[in-house]
């Protein structure tokens, strides 16, 4: 570690703007935000200040417990689902030549354009029963009618990890494409099949930046709220969702904002944990 | 340990050649070097040997067994690698019992294994260390110990000193020599370093620019009958000196006759040849001579290192560098009138 003296004002001037530009965007939103959670909501109103639990406390319902396990299920699986795909995609795409990559990582990059709400109609056009992909099975004759394939839990996934995957292969090209590829080689003249050397020395060696890819499509998943309305039945709808129908539709702000902050609270210590995992197995190591 | 033999084995990576037309017979428990500049294709041939590049052309024999379509991974060669390639996650033991891992040997016998190669590369009880804790030495000797776990057949290694600092580079050279030695691995280290080849090797192939082999030969072999004027050029320094055939052993060079000892098969006079004189083998004397074997000049410049002298002469149009030791420095100084004397011996002539 470097420890730096205090260099007086001018030194720290660069971080002055965006420390500025965080605190008004987003730690002061935030702090309202904590502030309104222990507010009084006025029925048919929207809400007093003061200083009350009741929000918290409205918290233990058998539909948020639900609702929570429910999120965290579809994110973590949403998550592995993503990495496991996009891990291998990554690992080619970088042994690509130069050109082919630039043209992959640019069509990634234009799907990041689609908004959500684009994506979630798309995909429920395209596994619906009138117009959608199994008319076109039907037509080559491998099915016998057309069905539906929305909403539920397959197309919600579909969803997401189709939402999910640019950001996926973006933070894994990086690491990957650093890899010495004298790695994988040196594991193949030690003996190791090509099978073996991806799952021990390729997947090994890069253990952190996949911990990393799989925190970022966890915590990104969660706050997905427009597809599982749109791809997904009622028993699919997020905590996102919910909190979305109870700022909007209930207008209870206290209540979205009990829920956000109690939501934040499991994602951040369930992300803690899987750090605090990945860095034991380290120390372990070393 | 085997006998491994190159048979007209090309490589092409799209247009561009990255080996020519090499055959070539590794004897059995030797150390080989594959010496040239970089480019010339020595990592290519390094790497067709341990199976992960494909030869365009050739067949690559294991005794008798052709290997030339064998992967990698069942070739049972251990490699160094130029960045050593050592498994960042791994732990250095792991590291070197990584290839018994792979075999599914019980973990006690990888362990005692592992201990055993280490205390061979002298890292003992460094076992549980993470390789962020070594140095490049000690990194270095990681993964030889990695490479000779599985006591391969062929011990390959890819500029592995290279990134050593000069001394620390000098004293493994040594040392693998001697381990290789102790083991008897036939093994096979691709180098630019002429001094790293001379050093370590049994057998030196020299490979040049076109992407050729030049020649094969043991180090002195080649210091003193290079086979053309490249090898003569690349390995140590060399006075090049174009003349033509005169006669029976006899050169001529700017008007000066040369007589040499040996001549090339089927040369006849006239035929232009360079000649190759290493300058320890040059004598300097003071004033002008006229005579066969004499050239005259002028000294242009002294280098007086301590351990060497080098005396550059200019005579006419061509640069002579003499060297001499301290002891047996001729009385000459800048400016002076000299004489350099080629003994017949020390005259290679090569043909163009």
């Amino acid at each position: 570690m470097i420890e730096d003296k205090p260099k007086g004002l001018s030194a720290h001037l660069p971080l002055a703007y965006p420390a500025l530009m965080l605190g008004i965007f987003f730690i002061i939103p935030f702090g309202i935000m904590v502030a309104v959670s222990f507010f009084h909501r006025e029925p048919g109103g929207f809400y007093l200040p003061g200083f009350e639990l009741t929000n918290y406390r409205n918290l233990y319902t058998a539909l948020f417990g639900r609702t929570l396990l429910f999120s965290l299920f579809i994110a973590g699986l949403s998550a592995a689902v993503c990495v496991s795909i996009g891990f291998p995609f990554t690992y080619f795409i970088t042994r690509m030549r130069r050109r082919a990559q630039i043209v992959w990582l640019v069509f990634l990059l234009s799907v990041l354009s689609l908004s959500e709400v684009i994506v979630g109609f798309a995909w429920s056009l395209l596994l619906s029963r009138t117009a959608g992909v199994s008319n076109l099975l039907v037509w080559l004759g491998l099915m016998e009618k057309p069905v539906a394939w929305y909403p539920g839990l397959a197309a919600l996934l579909l969803g997401i990890c189709y939402l999910a995957f640019p950001y996926t292969v973006l933070v894994l090209y990086p690491p990957l494409s650093r890899l010495d590829p004298a790695l994988p080689e040196a594991a193949q003249t030690l003996g190791a099949s090509p099978v073996k050397t991806f799952f021990s020395v390729i997947v090994g060696s890069l253990r952190n930046a996949i911990v990393a890819s799989f925190i970022m499509v966890f915590v990104f998943t969660l706050g997905v709220y427009l597809l599982p309305q749109i791809l997904g039945r009622p028993q699919h709808w997020t905590l996102s969702v919910l909190i979305t129908d109870q700022a909007i539709y209930q207008t209870n702000m206290p209540m979205a904002a009990s829920m956000a902050i109690f939501f934040m609270l499991v994602s951040l210590l369930l992300v803690a944990l899987t750090m605090a995992i990945g860095k034991g197995k380290k120390t372990k190591i070393s | 340990m085997a006998e491994l033999i190159l048979e007209d084995i090309h490589k092409q990576f799209g247009p561009v050649v990255a080996a020519r037309d090499v055959d070539l017979k590794l004897p059995n428990g030797q150390f080989v070097c594959f010496l040239g500049p970089s480019g010339c294709g020595k990592t290519t041939l390094l790497r067709l040997i341990a199976g992960l590049e494909n030869p365009t052309r050739g067949r690559i024999l294991l005794d008798t067994e052709d290997i030339t379509h064998t992967p990698a991974h069942k070739r049972n060669f251990g490699m160094v690698f130029q960045s050593l390639a050592l498994f960042p996650h791994l732990s250095v033991g792991e590291n070197v019992a990584y290839s018994l891992k792979v075999r599914h040997i019980e973990k006690s016998t990888r362990r005692e294994r592992a201990a055993e190669l280490l205390d061979l590369v002298q890292l003992s009880g460094f076992m549980d260390r993470h390789i962020s804790q070594l140095s490049g030495g000690q990194r270095q000797r990681v993964a030889i110990a990695r490479a000779l776990a599985i006591e391969p057949q062929l011990f390959l290694l890819d500029e592995p000193l290279s990134a050593l600092d000069a001394k620390l580079r000098e004293s493994m050279q040594l040392e693998l020599r001697e381990l290789q030695q102790r083991l008897g691995v036939t093994t096979i280290l691709v180098t630019h370093d002429q001094r790293e080849a001379m050093t370590m090797s049994d057998q030196v192939v020299v490979m040049g620019p076109d992407n050729r082999v030049h020649q094969m030969g043991s180090p002195l072999d080649i210091y003193r009958n290079p086979a053309d004027t490249f090898v003569a050029d690349f390995i140590g320094s060399s006075n090049l000196l174009a003349g033509s055939c005169s006669g029976e052993r006899e050169i001529t060079v700017a008007q000066t006759r040369l007589v040499v000892d040996e001549l090339p098969d089927n040369l006849s006079s006239g035929t232009p040849v360079t000649v190759s004189v290493r300058p320890e083998d040059i004598l300097v004397v003071p004033g002008i001579e006229k005579k066969d074997n004499r050239l005259p000049g002028t000294v242009t410049f002294i280098r007086d290192v301590g351990s060497s002298v080098e005396i550059y002469l200019n005579c006419g149009d061509i640069q002579i560098t003499s060297q001499s030791t301290p002891k047996n420095r001729p009385a000459v100084r800048l400016g002076d009138q000299a004489t350099a004397v080629l003994p017949p011996a020390a005259c290679v002539v090569l043909k163009l």
